[in-house]
């Protein structure tokens, strides 16, 4: 067993008197791949944000590195090492990619080490070195989200987390970049990843989270869960029979 | 025919070289309401505060009105800074009420402040430029001071330009107006950036304080006057681009003094908003504005 790196103790967060989040613990090993699936709306990006600093949990506490860090602005979060590539993934669309980059390195830490980052990024993502001087805005969705990421790692984070990381993208990109996540979690960094494409995620993972009406319904090994366990913990009561509203099978993606 | 172009010649000089003016009046407003999202009410009375400023040194220094810009360029960007941090950066939020009457409210401070301490009486920045002139070719003669207005607002638009995409600050600015939730995740602390975005639209208005008071007299209550041409630019330019700002600027300098040669100098400021209506309608979001 590694070191537990990020640790999330029974955390409830609220939108105004909405609950999204219900007693949420999780616990992520350094240098692991974790993924955590859910339907729309089981509070998968909460949990994320809530870890990012974005939102502030009424209740519990997030450890990251053993320090506590709930309160702490994400502009703060990042500094600590951590780095979250949202959902949508939000590029600067009237900055140029090179420009998206550096502000990746905003930090004073990662400002230092900008040449070597932007190195090994464009190592990781050649056309990002292709299309440096580009404006963002013009890049395909697939190329969007890797600058979202190269993004995310100029900051050196030792944990980054990816929201929502295949949504929109083609088949093709979406194999190409869980690759490159692959990648990125050999070279050391901790992986956290939200994800709808349940089949991608238990690839990719050492652990699973399955979330469903903002509680953790089922953890564990990949290899350990049944398709059954883990249908039932996606649906919540009724399991077997009842379907995603989306229409879809999530087993089958 | 001929002859209508022939005296056309001077009021399309003349509007040109006034509307730099317009466009460093304008620069500052349109940043803080293309970054911070935000109104600024007080801009036309900051760039009133930086003429008095201006003129105070100039009484104490007696130097040309342009070498006080030294002290009124660091002094206007502490002040903006100020605001900015202890005053706007409070009451932000989804509402654009709350930072519109602080900035209403602060313009009206500034206004009877600037009352109290120098009076009503009519001031100017007074320098040798102001009356000289520079005949061009026999056939035309710019005012040496709209000449000294137009090359330093363009200055300045080049410096600012190069300020944004050089710089770090200038990109996290950028950044931050693109997208402020993304810009928090790189580690931009968006109220600090907003801060340093009014310290620069602070120093902006120095250096338009001082052109418009070598230029104009003015009182302790022209500021709305700039306020409204500040306005103008923006409605005319556009959001997006510096050199929209600036461009809009010209416009506007020349709708109106081309509008006063032909129907008179009553109707100068007048046929600058015609032409604003006229952009308001065809192009509302501004002639040269992105996205």
């Amino acid at each position: 067993m590694g070191k537990s790196i990020l640790r999330v103790d029974k955390v409830d967060v609220h939108y105004g008197d909405f609950r999204a989040l219900w007693d949420v613990s999780l616990d992520v090993e350094e240098a692991q791949v974790v993924s955590i699936i859910g339907a729309n709306g089981a509070g998968k990006s909460t949990l994320l944000n809530t870890i990012a600093g974005v939102k502030k949990p009424s209740r519990g506490t997030v450890q990251f590195k053993g320090k506590t860090i709930n309160g702490v602005a994400p502009y703060q979060t990042v500094v600590e090492g951590i780095s979250l590539v949202p959902e949508g993934r939000r590029v600067f669309p009237r900055l140029t990619v090179l420009e998206n980059l550096e502000i990746g390195s905003y930090t004073p830490k990662a400002r230092r080490r900008k040449r070597e980052a932007l190195s090994k990024i464009y190592e990781l993502f050649p056309i990002l070195d292709e299309r440096k001087y580009q404006l963002s805005s013009t890049l395909s969705g697939g190329e969007q989200q890797m600058l979202a990421i190269g993004r995310a790692l100029m900051s050196w984070p030792q944990l980054i987390l990816f929201d929502e990381l295949s949504l929109g993208l083609a088949p093709v990109v979406i194999k190409q970049i869980y690759q490159k996540v692959k990648q990125i979690n050999v070279d050391g960094i901790t992986v956290l990843l939200v994800e709808q494409d349940i089949q991608r995620s238990l690839k990719a993972a050492h652990k699973v989270y399955v979330m469903q009406s903002g509680r953790i319904r089922l953890e564990g090994r990949p290899e350990t869960l049944s398709q059954e366990e883990i249908r039932e913990a996606y649906f919540g009561l009724g399991g077997l029979n009842a379907k995603d509203p989306s229409g879809k099978d999530p087993l089958k993606g | 025919m001929l002859s209508v172009l022939a005296g056309l010649k001077n009021p399309i000089m003349n509007g040109l070289l006034l509307g730099g003016l317009y466009g460093i009046v304008g620069i500052g407003m349109s940043m803080i309401f293309g970054i911070v999202r935000v109104v600024n009410l007080a801009h036309g009375d900051l760039v009133i505060l930086a003429s008095y400023l201006s003129f105070v040194m100039l009484s104490i220094f007696g130097v040309s009105p342009l070498l006080t810009l030294v002290l009124v360029i660091p002094a206007m960007f502490l002040i903006g800074f100020i605001i900015q941090y202890y005053l706007v950066n409070r009451v932000l939020g989804k509402d654009m009420n709350p930072p519109l009457l602080v900035a209403f409210g602060l313009s009206i401070i500034l206004q009877n402040l600037l009352l109290l301490i120098f009076t009503p009486d009519a001031r100017t920045l007074l320098t040798d430029l102001s009356i000289a002139t520079l005949p061009v070719g026999g056939f035309l003669s710019i005012p040496v001071v709209y000449l000294v207005d137009f090359v330093v607002a363009l200055v300045t638009i080049l410096l600012l330009s190069r300020f944004f995409t050089r710089t770090y600050l200038g990109k996290a600015i950028r950044a931050a107006s693109d997208d402020e939730g993304a810009a928090e995740l790189m580690g931009i602390n968006p109220k600090r950036i907003y801060a340093w975005a009014m310290a620069i639209a602070g120093g902006t208005a120095a250096i338009a304080g001082v052109l418009v008071g070598m230029t104009f007299t003015f009182y302790p209550h022209t500021g709305p006057d700039y306020l409204i041409i500040a306005f103008g630019v923006v409605i005319v330019g556009g959001l997006g681009s510096l050199l929209g700002t600036f461009l809009g600027g010209l416009i506007l300098g020349l709708a109106q003094l081309v509008g006063a040669h032909f129907l008179g100098p009553g109707f100068q400021l007048i046929s600058g908003y015609i032409i604003l209506l006229i952009v308001l309608a065809l192009k509302p979001t501004g002639l040269f504005s992105k996205g």
